[in-house]
């Protein structure tokens, strides 16, 4: 078996768990450790970097970095990363001196986007520093797109938002709000020299069952109505209120539900509870409102009466899974169930929407109406069109869209200026040693067993009378600190250096959750995973093998439970391994550098 | 510097017969400089005590002074220890396995410890045949108080500061064989595949077991010239067998070739596995060995390996017929049953 080229950074890159799962890859334990630190306003430039949204994504962040922590493996629960990003934005200082320049002389190129929301205007922030006149379409009154019209204000409050759309907006974009863009081809027609295309995926579907019709009044689809409820539109709801839907937008409706009159709202799964879509910590908040949640409930019907909702029907099914693990929802042959309902709101999903898209303009579709994008550049079939967030590959959330948008930035830029859109830039990456003295290093690598801090909530007599009161209320400073500390700094490298090696073994008898092994190199990674002191069944994470050493033996270290502590650095006589800093930023257009 | 080992373990670190991992045999961090060979003996120490289930609490560790007599606070954290003075932990050894056999006693020493200040206790608990396992961390040197020659240090061997040594070293295992000890091996810290099973059969051993360890002194005898640094051990050891020892409780389903293999059954029915590289040697042909150390000796050999075993050991509490009570156990009626027996004990002199 070969040694392991830790040159190549994705090496290390890989072994840090939540910056390599964050989709826009933001340096994680890079602003945590600054969060420690009380460096706030650092830390939030840091994220503002990567993810452009810090404030929203601290409080409504899908977190995929949380489940690949590897707090999670050594411990229980992984490290709060979400919310320590918004101790960071909620404590910052002013950032107007961090924020780039905006060149008044632009660089000649035109570009429009359509759509206002996480995505478009990520591309708005990465090109506008670069000179481009950027022209911004959105056919709500104001910026940011579902952030705005979907995620309620108890969520994420206004002011959050506000503060994070406008920075963007203030770099000198042409905005064109209450502009519903009907015909793409209108605007390939005008001077643009790209076109990005950042409209979501704006459809809620709808449940076309009987009684849907008559009783329309109070029938409604989630996505609309939040957006109504946002926008000011509507302010009551009856008060009996059935939700059907398992996911977050239906965990959304039924809480938005509660803070507008409704006293007994239900939520309607047809799957079991365990196999429900929506988050499980947006669950919990709702169970913690007293939602109560029906699995296993296939609607049938409305009970409509002279024009009038009454409630609605369900039949009763179990989960069944054949041989090859396929479910399949079975009727359990109980009598159908009936609850009474003043509204029913139907959150079910959502879907694109490109009727305005005209079928002529070489954009080609798939057989399900979506644009056909390549996932690296994000450019459809026509070379000036591109696309990013929910419109480009079908929903997901935030942080995807700024991720994508980062990507439709860079093939925007490339391709006005003329070079090739698959000529990608690479990752700003660095690595330097920690120490300060002889067992002594630039990161606390003290670390304790501790677990996760839970963040503090309102009483609910406040929030449920108030759609405004934000239910979270952060972790204060001293928490922030304890749950900062939970931060193994995975981005602090052990590097290995063969020949330094005088194989005394001292690391591999130090370390204390056994990732170093002294091994006769195997022929191949399976058999030498088997042959580690533990056997490294964990197969996503790497196995760093050295070069030969003088005794014929390899030194190799299993990545998975690393804690990074660095002991086998301080117990190394001749500094063979030693703890070094990995900086990897994915690169932004124009390769540009923000902080 | 991390004064603190984290509580952190492999969340599938392996569990023994007793249910532990090897987390609840270790120490807290070692001191010791870094690299130091002592260090890998303490880890070789919780190896094998986990791989013996050997529950903690029926481990008493010896030691005396220097880097090497430090070493028990780095492993065993559960188990009872005594810190003699200089020299002396054969003596205490001695005394506490005679109050309480009951106990598994694992001595640690260093060279200086036993070799210099201790010699004149270290030759009487071998010729007693203390049931215990004796360890020396062999540096060549004494580490503690910055790396003086010691009396295992051989001829000619190069100081850190440059000197050669114009004494003869001991051979602390041709010296325990020739007083009649029961078992002798000799390893090299950096050889755990080799040393661990060594200090289990050790353990398991009925009589007084010497291992000597060769222990490089990173600090102060890791030099070139030294022949006990790592680079020197390494190309001259010389090992006698592979060995194996397969405890009691594993089935033995193999037959051996025993013209290549020794298989040597103790007394408690485990077994040690020698494949036996050098064919003139038989571990138990003393004369084999004190041959064989000696012309190793001559050709600036190390010998390691199991260098001689007496299967038929009978230890020092079988010897003498010490109760099988540990003495603090025996109640006030039974140390001093009464005048109607001392009468009766005297009258048999009458
Ligand atoms: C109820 C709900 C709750 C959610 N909660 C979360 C959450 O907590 N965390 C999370 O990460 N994600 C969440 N999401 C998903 C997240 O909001 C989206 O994935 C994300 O906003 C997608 O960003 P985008 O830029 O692709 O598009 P969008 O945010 O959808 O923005 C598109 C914008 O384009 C406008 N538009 C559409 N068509 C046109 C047109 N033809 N002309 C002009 N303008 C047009 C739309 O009105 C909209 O303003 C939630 C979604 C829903 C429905
Ligand atoms: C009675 C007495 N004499 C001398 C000393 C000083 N002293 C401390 S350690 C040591 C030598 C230890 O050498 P060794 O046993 O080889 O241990 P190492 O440190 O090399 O492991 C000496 C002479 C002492 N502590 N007590
Ligand atoms: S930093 Fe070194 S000692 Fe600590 S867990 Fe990782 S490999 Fe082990
Ligand atoms: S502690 Fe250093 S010298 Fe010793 S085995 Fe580990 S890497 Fe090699
Ligand atoms: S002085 Fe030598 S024997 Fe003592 S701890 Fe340091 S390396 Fe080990
Ligand atoms: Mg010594």
């Amino acid at each position: 078996m070969n040694s392991t080229n830790v040159k190549d950074p994705e090496y290390f890159h890989k072994v840090v768990d939540c910056q390599y799962a964050c989709p826009a890859h933001t340096p994680v334990p890079e602003y945590i450790r600054l969060i420690a630190q009380g460096e706030y306003t650092k830390a939030y430039m840091i994220n503002w970097e990567s993810n452009v949204f810090p404030g929203v994504l601290g409080r409504t962040c899908d977190r995929p970095c949380e489940p690949a922590c590897r707090r999670g493996r050594v411990e229980e629960e992984p490290v709060a990363i979400c919310r320590l990003k918004r101790v960071a934005a909620d404590n910052k200082d002013d950032i107007t001196p961090f924020l780039p320049e905006i060149p008044s002389i632009k660089n000649g190129k035109k570009v429009a986007l359509i759509g206002a929301g996480p995505a478009a205007l990520t591309v708005a922030r990465d090109l506008a520093p670069l000179g481009y006149h950027i022209d911004i379409y959105d056919d709500q009154s104001k910026g940011g797109g579902m952030m705005r019209s979907q995620i309620p204000s108890f969520r994420l409050p206004d002011e959050v938002l506000d503060f994070e759309v406008d920075i963007i907006l203030d770099m000198g974009l042409m905005t064109h709000f209450n502009h519903y863009v009907t015909s793409l081809k209108s605007l390939l027609n005008k001077d643009y020299d790209a076109i990005f295309v950042g409209t979501g995926a704006p459809k809620g579907k709808d449940l076309h069952l009987p009684g849907r019709d008559e009783a329309s009044a109070n029938i409604h689809v989630g996505i609309e109505w939040l957006a109504n409820v946002a926008f000011d539109h509507i302010h009551k709801i009856g008060k009996k209120v059935l939700v059907l839907g398992g996911g977050n937008t239906a965990m959304d409706c039924c809480r938005t539900s509660l803070r507008l009159g409704g006293e007994d709202v239900k939520v309607l799964v047809r799957s079991p509870f365990k196999s429900m879509k929506a988050s499980p910590w947006e669950i919990e908040d709702a169970m913690h409102e007293d939602i109560v949640i029906h699995e296993n409930h296939v609607p049938l019907r409305f009970e409509v009466e002279n024009g009038k909702l009454k409630g609605m029907y369900f039949q009763r099914v179990e989960a069944k899974y054949d041989a090859n693990g396929k479910r399949q929802l079975v009727p359990t042959g109980e009598p159908d169930v009936f609850f009474p309902a003043d509204d029913v709101i139907i959150a079910i999903g959502q879907e694109n929407k490109f009727e305005w898209i005209e079928k002529d303009l070489g954009i080609e579709f798939d057989q399900w109406d979506m644009p056909l994008i390549d996932e690296k550049t994000f450019a459809s079939t026509s070379p000036k069109v591109f696309f990013g967030g929910d419109a480009a590959l079908g929903p997901k959330n935030v942080i995807t869209a700024v991720a994508q948008g980062h990507q439709a930035a860079i093939s925007i830029d490339l391709y006005c200026q003329g070079q090739d859109i698959h000529d990608r830039p690479d990752p700003h990456t660095n690595l330097y040693s920690t120490k300060m003295g002889i067992h002594e290093w630039s990161y606390d690598n003290g670390i304790v067993i501790d677990e996760r801090y839970l963040v503090p909530q309102a009483d609910k007599s406040i929030t449920l009378n108030n759609i405004k009161k934000e239910v979270e209320l952060g972790f204060d400073i001293a928490t922030a600190f304890k749950e900062a500390q939970r931060c193994l700094n995975c981005d602090i490298q052990t590097v290995f250096t063969a020949p330094k090696c005088i194989e005394c073994d001292a690391c591999m008898d130090v370390c204390p959750t056994s990732c170093i092994n002294f091994l006769v190199p195997a022929e191949d990674e399976s058999e030498l995973r088997e042959q580690l002191r533990v056997p490294a069944i964990n197969d996503t994470q790497e196995l760093m093998v050295s070069e030969v050493l003088k005794t014929g033996r390899v030194m190799v270290k299993d990545e998975d439970v690393c804690l990074h502590c660095g002991l086998c650095a301080e117990r190394c006589p001749t500094a063979a391994w030693d703890m070094q800093h990995f900086i990897y930023n994915t690169a932004k257009a124009g390769q540009m550098v923000f902080s | 510097m991390s004064y603190l080992k984290p509580k952190f373990a492999h969340p599938r670190l392996p569990k023994n017969d007793l249910g532990y991992t090897k987390k609840e045999y270790e120490g807290v961090i070692s001191t010791l400089c870094a690299g130091c060979g002592h260090d890998s003996i303490s880890a070789s120490i919780v190896d094998a005590c986990f791989e013996l289930d050997i529950a903690p609490h029926r481990v008493a560790k010896m030691s005396g002074i220097g880097c090497s007599s430090k070493t028990p606070a780095y492993f065993l954290r559960n188990s009872h220890g005594f810190n003699s003075v200089h020299g002396r932990m054969p003596s205490v050894t001695t005394g506490a396995n005679l109050a309480n056999r009951s106990l598994i006693y694992i001595g640690v020493s260093g060279d200086g410890d036993t070799a210099s200040i201790g010699m004149g206790q270290f030759i009487h608990a071998v010729r007693r045949n203390v049931n215990m396992t004796y360890i020396v961390m062999n540096n060549g040197c004494y580490g503690l108080t910055k790396g003086q020659d010691s009396a295992t240090a051989d001829k000619g061997s190069i100081s850190k500061s440059g000197d050669a040594n114009s004494f003869e070293g001991i051979d602390l295992c041709a010296l325990a064989i020739e007083l009649g000890a029961t078992y002798v091996a000799q390893s090299f810290s950096g050889d755990k595949e080799q040393l661990v099973p060594l200090i289990k059969a050790a353990i398991t051993h009925n009589g007084f077991s010497l291992i000597n360890v060769i222990s490089p002194c990173v600090t102060f005898n890791n030099n070139p010239g030294s022949t006990k640094s790592y680079d020197y051990v390494r190309a001259h050891n010389e090992a006698l067998s592979k060995i194996d020892f397969v405890p009691v409780k594993e089935e033995i389903v193999t037959t051996y070739d025993h013209t290549s293999v020794n298989v040597l059954e103790m007394h408690d029915g485990s077994l040690i596995k020698l494949q036996k590289i050098s064919p003139e040697w038989d571990p138990n042909d003393k004369l084999s060995i004190v041959t064989a150390l000696h012309n190793a000796r001559a050709n600036h050999q190390i010998l390691t390996g199991l260098l001689y075993i007496d299967n038929d050991s009978v230890e020092l509490n079988d010897l003498i017929n010490t109760t099988e009570t540990p003495l603090n156990t025996l109640n006030y009626d039974v140390l001093c049953p009464g005048s109607e027996v001392l009468r009766e004990f005297v009258g048999r002199y009458a």
